[in-house]
């Protein structure tokens, strides 16, 4: 048989099912009208025919069996027009559907867009344009306005204004300069840059949250599962029973029925199209949602736990103040930095920063450190043995604060943090650094807040004083200060039993360990950091905090888009039986409607992709979210 | 040997038991996973039992379109 494509059978069928129903009405039941009865049938009916044997194979019934089986009794009852109309009906409609379908997946074929498909690089001297899996790691890639940038990878030279709505959801451009990263799909809107290619191909983050995003939608919801499992029962189900129906009634007519308007379409289909618009919104938003199962879970959340550093705060503390005691202020600050540059903390690059601005290029090295986690460092320097650190790590050695309790205090009340330098047991001064709180936090606290969530705290290894501070200054609930790695998962723990669900929310760079023990780890400014976006079960591409609520309200749209799905196609099912028993509803009826039922199911859901678009929607989602 | 297969639209559920039972009976195939919202099938399998053909055979069998393999 020549293969004809799925559009040239759909316009076939309709030509020969409409002139079938002309020639039934114009001269009735004649063999020429019969004729193209047949034929209808066989166009539309073919492929589902050849479906339904080809699964049988692996035994696999499903619905195209269901059809094959109550045409073929139409048929042989001499129902042809049913036969007819059913077989187009369902091909239509499997053809319509796929249309709309491919709607709800549309937020990831725009995402797929957004992939380079050309790369300039420099080779041999000469500038050079290749596709953008052929550049090599350390290449040289350049970038003009207009163009997309290819490749992960570092600014070496030049300066620009990127578009970084493919990764982030941000669409305002960013100024980048020498030594920035910059991320392959975003855009250089104004500018010129030389770039050294870090990470090419598969391994650049745009390409790795394409693959999560796509595998994510594919993570099934707990409520699909279920139904899955239902639908694998259920269908060969319903040939059992038309058949005792059958057996009991002798009426081949309504046993037929029975068959086509059982199919569980609508329903099968009405949880992973919600999902898969959901989880699409979501990455057109900057907010990758990992799997069916995790959208569900956002919205039913009852604390939020939020880490201090990095999250809520912008995480790069700046010092504040420099306070020597006995010792040259510059002398102070330098050992400080030298004993900091052994750590990673944010606190130490702050003193760090401070330094080579202050002093400019300083000498010294560590001759040995060793971190205390939660405590600060203890590192030899040119012989000599100094202490970095918090009260914790001094007063446990030995050191006697009492003299600089006053200091130490005022600071903490001013939210800030201060680092004490130890030498001998005499300290040698005080180094306060402050961290500055997210323009948008305090807007986030308040609308999770108004969406429900019943308790929002705050978890961190600072101290009590500082962080009661920021707790103070956003609103929030609690908070719980002081905290090793360790506590922060005790703390969870204890939320999970008192209240119930609970998120933690971080910026995955030290609270891994918290991400992975909450009911829920949220990751927020996830791009380029490739253990948070691993980790958790939600990333927030940017660093806008504010998009969590956008994420905990589509989950909650999106539950609620499938609850509506659920609810209508049981609702049709239900009906369309009820129809058949008292024989108001024929074959090609309850085709007709059936079909319809899983196109508005599947309409119901591309509605969930302008969920957020214009806040519109939001008031709706905040009366069915509960 | 791995593989992915871009398949035309799925747009039943159970197309995608379908597949996964086609692809459990089929000899040589260690791991699999259809994937329905993304239309895609990851496979992996022994090269020395059975060929990329084959599985695309089978799977245009069930009246899918392999788009893109890779």
């Amino acid at each position: 048989m020549p293969k004809i494509s799925k559009k040239h059978r759909v316009i076939l069928a309709t030509l020969l099912v409409v002139t079938a129903f002309v020639l039934k009405e114009i001269s009735g039941y004649s063999p020429i009208t019969i004729i193209f009865m047949l034929a209808t049938a066989i166009v539309a009916g073919l492929p589902i025919f050849k479906n339904a044997f080809a699964a049988l194979k692996y035994r696999i019934v499903g619905i195209d069996a269901l059809v094959t089986i109550a045409v073929t009794g139409a048929l042989f009852i001499g129902e042809y027009w049913e036969a007819a109309a059913v077989t187009y009906l369902f091909m239509l409609g499997d053809y319509l559907e796929s249309r709309t379908i491919e709607k709800t997946r549309s937020s990831i074929k725009a995402l797929l867009d957004l992939a380079p498909d050309t790369a300039r690089v420099i080779r041999e001297g000469m500038e050079i344009q290749i596709d953008p899996e052929d550049v090599l790691e350390g290449e040289t890639v350049i970038v003009k306005p207009g163009e997309k940038v290819s490749v992960d990878g570092t600014i070496v030279e030049g300066n620009a204004y990127i578009n970084q709505a493919a990764i982030t959801g941000e669409s305002l451009p960013i100024p980048k300069a020498e030594d920035d990263q910059v991320f392959s799909g975003t855009i250089l809107e104004s500018g010129y840059l030389k770039i050294r290619a870090d990470r090419v191909g598969d391994d650049t983050t745009f390409a790795r949250i394409l693959e999560m995003v796509e595998e994510a939608q594919d993570k099934k919801a707990k409520t699909q599962k279920f139904l899955e499992k239902f639908s694998r029962y259920y269908t060969p189900g319903i040939i059992v029973l038309s058949a005792m129906l059958y057996l009991f009634t002798r009426d081949l007519v309504l046993s037929l029925t029975l068959l086509v308007i059982a199919c569980p379409g609508a329903l099968v289909i009405s949880t992973p199209v919600s999902i898969v618009a959901g989880i699409g919104n979501g990455a057109k938003h900057g907010v990758l949602v990992k799997g069916g199962e995790i959208m569900e879970k956002l919205g039913k959340l009852e604390v939020l736990a939020f880490d201090k550093t990095g999250t809520l705060t912008i995480g790069k503390p700046v010092v504040t103040e420099v306070i020597a005691m006995g010792i040259e202020e510059d002398e102070l600050l330098r050992i400080a930095a030298i004993g900091e540059s052994y750590s990673e903390h944010p606190l130490g690059r702050a003193v760090i920063n401070h330094a080579k601005e202050k002093l400019g290029e300083y000498k010294g090295t560590v001759d040995e450190a060793e971190i205390i986690t939660g405590h600060g460092i203890r590192a030899r320097i040119e012989g000599k043995e100094y202490l970095l650190g918090n009260r914790k790590l001094l007063s446990e050695n030995g050191y006697d604060l009492k003299e600089v309790e006053e200091i130490l205090q005022n600071e903490e009340n001013k939210g800030q943090t201060a680092i004490m330098v130890g030498f001998d047991r005499r300290i040698l001064g005080i180094i306060a650094i402050a961290d500055v709180v997210r323009e948008d936090a305090k807007l986030l606290i308040q609308n999770i807040k108004s969406l429900g969530i019943k308790k929002v705290v705050m978890l961190t290894g600072d101290n009590e004083r500082a962080a009661g501070a920021i707790a103070q200054e956003l609103g929030l609930d609690d908070y719980y200060a002081e905290l090793l790695p360790q506590d922060k998962v005790r703390v969870l723990m204890e939320l999970q039993e008192k209240y119930g669900p609970t998120g933690m929310v971080g910026d995955g760079v030290n609270d891994a360990p918290a991400l992975a023990s909450a009911d829920l780890g949220i990751a927020i400014g996830g791009a380029g950091k490739d253990v948070a976006m691993e980790t958790a079960d939600v990333v927030l591409m940017s660093e806008e905090i504010r998009k969590l609520s956008h994420a905990i309200g589509l989950s909650r749209a999106t539950v609620a888009n499938m609850k509506q799905n659920i609810y209508f196609a049981i609702g049709v099912a239900a009906l369309l039986l009820m129809g058949v028993l008292v024989k108001t509803v024929n074959l090609s009826f309850g085709m007709l409607v059936h079909e319809i039922s899983v196109l508005l199911v599947i309409i119901n859901a591309v509605r969930l992709l302008a969920y957020g678009d214009k806040g519109r929607t939001r008031k709706k989602v905040l009366q069915t979210g509960e | 040997m791995k593989k992915t297969y871009q398949l035309d639209t799925l747009t039943c559920p159970s197309c995608t038991m379908k597949l996964e039972g086609m692809l459990k009976k089929t000899e040589g195939v260690k791991e699999y996973e259809v994937l329905f919202n993304s239309s895609k099938i990851k496979l992996e399998y022994d090269e020395n039992i059975v060929d990329s053909e084959t599985i695309k055979n089978n799977i245009a069998k069930l009246g899918f379109e392999v788009l893109k393999e890779k």
